[in-house]
């Protein structure tokens, strides 16, 4: 898959060239227009042999949560701190890629045989965790790595069990690649734009600037969601669940997503076949916070991919809950692009 | 004088943040006839333009409410919801709340060890049905309720829930009826999701660019039992924003709305407030900025199913507004 390829790269918020690239590369024979903005973010409009009633644009985010080097001690050792929300009680003894070069290294912190008890029963605070890349001093780091060079998670995609996938960066890679899939696709016949953001993890930061140039009427937000399952939690508290069809957002800290969008997807997805999910909780958000709020104002819908261990170094989705998004998107296209115009009256 | 049965409705109306169809609805009805030209855009806001040959001036209410997201229900048919806007989990044990379609139903709380601990997610809605399905038939997930109480009318005061802020709409209603001269280019706006992030005022000051902009909204009092910090009280006037959280009032206007009281007689205090903010927050920031005021009603319990105003404040609102924009 190529979501093999675009997890494998690494693209921490405001470092997104690398996964630009790649998704350029693969859209480019695909799109009618495609332009790089002044923040980052990739645009793509793909014009139909339909005309679109509504200006549409899907939204995907490149950047990944990670680290970024601070400071390198007299012994060589790199210190760090987190870009995008880390739960930084993963971190310890974590595989990690640094900068440009490429300079592996790992998370290191105090062996448990010293830990004192109340080290023991308490999360290891950054400024005790650094990066050993292998250097015997300070200089020797220096020739390797520079203060604020980032730092990605190293972690090996996989397919295992029932069709699930484990890779770093699902969130939001799942999201560009149902997205690339979209330009790919010449069965759609309408008009239509893409784009692909930056910085999303660190507050929203690309998604403003690129719906301000686009101006859509609707947007649809493609992402990677919080998800977590546990025996003994009440229905109300799981969020969603793996393997349970596309998942459609009701509320989070930045949007209350369009009602009407939302019963359109839901019935699409009801009409097809395809299971779907809402998401339970109102925490996170994503770049519809922004979009909607763009010039105007305009109307988002969200579909995401349950994805367990967000934020961490290995997270998981399952491939029918991918196949299952796509179906459903490729179905919204027609009905968001011929719907009625945003004018209520 | 209040228009009490135009007051009554317009606070008893359905319009929860993201939903606001009904009251806007109900709103445009009441207005149409006073104005020039109607709009509304994506988000929902309900933009209506008087125009006049002066600076373009924005005057905005929130017309959307607090209320309570169905997230989930469960196999006995009782309902678990997430908040819409600022809700305090305390407060709401016991209230009776109120579906789109007019359901009803009661908020109760699990069973739970220490009282002090309630979470929303401890909490859930039961509409006296017999199960999942029984429960279906009249909610499903993604349906939004407001609270339900009387709107009660006392000889100084209004009680009612959702005062915050359908009393700037109805002073917004009242002020567009009796226009009789505007210097101004006047854009009233009835904004959409205030409650949850001052949303509609954003996209709505964008469209209209304007050079003043004046939110109407409630303000917190502090005159009851141990709550004493800051300085505005019910029945002490309309309340002229100085600050609050979201805004620093442009003190050209806060100073003309003091004068003009002041000449006038037009009983007023000045309002600074801690936390809050209201449209005005996002009005200032619109574009290459905003000379931005605003006024306020205060009120009593806001957020809770009985806020609570003084009809006289709200007359001295009312006059003070009416006269700024001639």
């Amino acid at each position: 898959m190529l979501l093999e390829i675009l997890t494998q790269a690494n693209g921490v918020s405001g470092n997104e060239k690398e996964v630009r690239d790649i998704i350029f590369k693969e859209v480019k024979q695909y799109a009618d227009e495609i332009k790089i903005d002044k923040i980052g973010n990739l645009i793509v409009h793909k014009k139909g042999i339909k005309e679109s009633k509504n200006k549409v644009l899907f939204a995907a985010h490149m950047d990944e949560v990670g680290l970024i080097v601070t400071d390198i001690d007299e012994l060589g050792f790199v210190k760090f701190t987190t870009v995008g929300g880390i739960d930084k009680r993963v971190l310890v003894s974590k595989t990690v890629i640094i900068g440009k070069n490429k300079v592996p290294g790992v998370i290191g912190a105090k062996p448990i045989h010293l830990q004192k008890n109340n080290e023991r029963d308490n999360t290891i605070p950054l400024e005790n965790l650094y990066i050993d890349i292998g250097a015997d001093n300070k200089s020797e780091a220096e020739q390797l790595i520079e203060i604020g060079d980032y730092i990605a998670f190293n972690t090996k995609y996989e397919e295992f069990g029932d069709g699930n996938i484990k890779a770093k960066a699902l969130d939001d890679r799942v999201g560009c690649s149902i997205l690339i899939d979209l330009i790919k696709d010449e069965n759609i016949e309408y008009d239509f734009y893409a784009v692909f953001t930056v910085m999303e993890e660190v507050g929203l930061v690309g998604a403003g600037p690129a719906a301000y140039s686009i101006n859509p009427d609707i947007s649809v937000i493609l992402e990677g969601t919080v998800c977590y399952e546990m025996p003994e939690l009440d229905s109300h508290l799981v969020p969603t669940k793996l393997g349970h069809g596309p998942v459609i957002s009701l509320v989070d800290r930045h949007s209350l997503y369009d009602y009407e969008l939302r019963e359109i997807a839901v019935n699409t997805a009801m009409k097809n076949n395809i299971p779907y999910q809402y998401r339970k909780t109102s925490s996170g958000g994503n770049d519809a916070g922004e979009i909607q709020v763009s010039r105007s104002g305009s109307k988002t819908l969200a579909i995401s991919l349950a994805t367990r261990y967000i934020h961490s170094t290995s997270s998981i989705i399952n491939k029918d809950d991918y196949y299952n998004t796509v179906l459903l998107i490729k179905h919204l296209v027609p009905i968001l692009c011929e719907g009625e115009k945003n004018d209520r009256f | 004088m209040i228009d009490s049965n135009l007051l009554k409705k317009i606070v008893t109306t359905y319009g929860p943040s993201s939903r606001e169809e009904i009251i806007r609805n109900l709103i445009v009805n009441e207005i149409k006839e006073y104005v020039d030209e109607i709009k509304i855009d994506a988000l929902g806001n309900l933009i209506a333009h008087k125009m006049g040959s002066g600076k373009k001036m924005m005057i905005s209410s929130h017309m959307d409410q607090i209320g309570l997201m169905v997230i989930d229900i469960d196999e006995k048919g009782f309902i678990r919801f997430t908040n819409i806007g600022g809700i305090n989990p305390n407060l709401i044990l016991g209230y009776r709340v109120r579906f789109e379609n007019g359901t009803i139903g009661v908020i109760c709380s699990e069973k739970l060890e220490d009282n002090d601990k309630l979470k929303i997610e401890k909490l859930y809605i039961d509409i006296g049905t017999d199960g999942r399905e029984d429960t279906m038939k009249a909610v499903k997930i993604g349906d939004i309720c407001i609270f339900q109480n009387e709107f009660i009318e006392t000889e100084k005061v209004i009680i009612s829930p959702y005062l915050d802020d359908r009393i700037g709409c109805y002073i917004l209603i009242e002020t567009i009826k009796n226009i009789t001269s505007n210097s101004y280019d006047l854009y009233f706006v009835f904004t959409v999701q205030e409650e949850v992030g001052i949303r509609g005022a954003k996209t709505a000051a964008f469209s209209i660019d304007p050079d003043i902009g004046l939110a109407i909204d409630v303000t917190s009092t502090f005159d009851t039992p141990k709550n004493e910090k800051l300085s505005v009280k019910l029945f002490n006037g309309a309340a002229i924003k100085a600050m609050d959280y979201s805004l620093i009032a442009d003190k050209d206007i806060k100073n003309s709305l003091i004068e003009l009281a002041e000449k006038t007689g037009i009983k007023y205090q000045i309002e600074v407030l801690e936390h809050g903010g209201t449209d005005a927050g996002a009005i200032h920031m619109s574009k290459s900025g905003v000379k931005t005021g605003a006024i306020s009603v205060p009120c009593r319990y806001i957020h809770s199913q009985s806020e609570m105003v003084s009809k006289d404040d709200v007359k001295m609102c009312l006059e003070l507004i009416k006269l700024y924009i001639k």
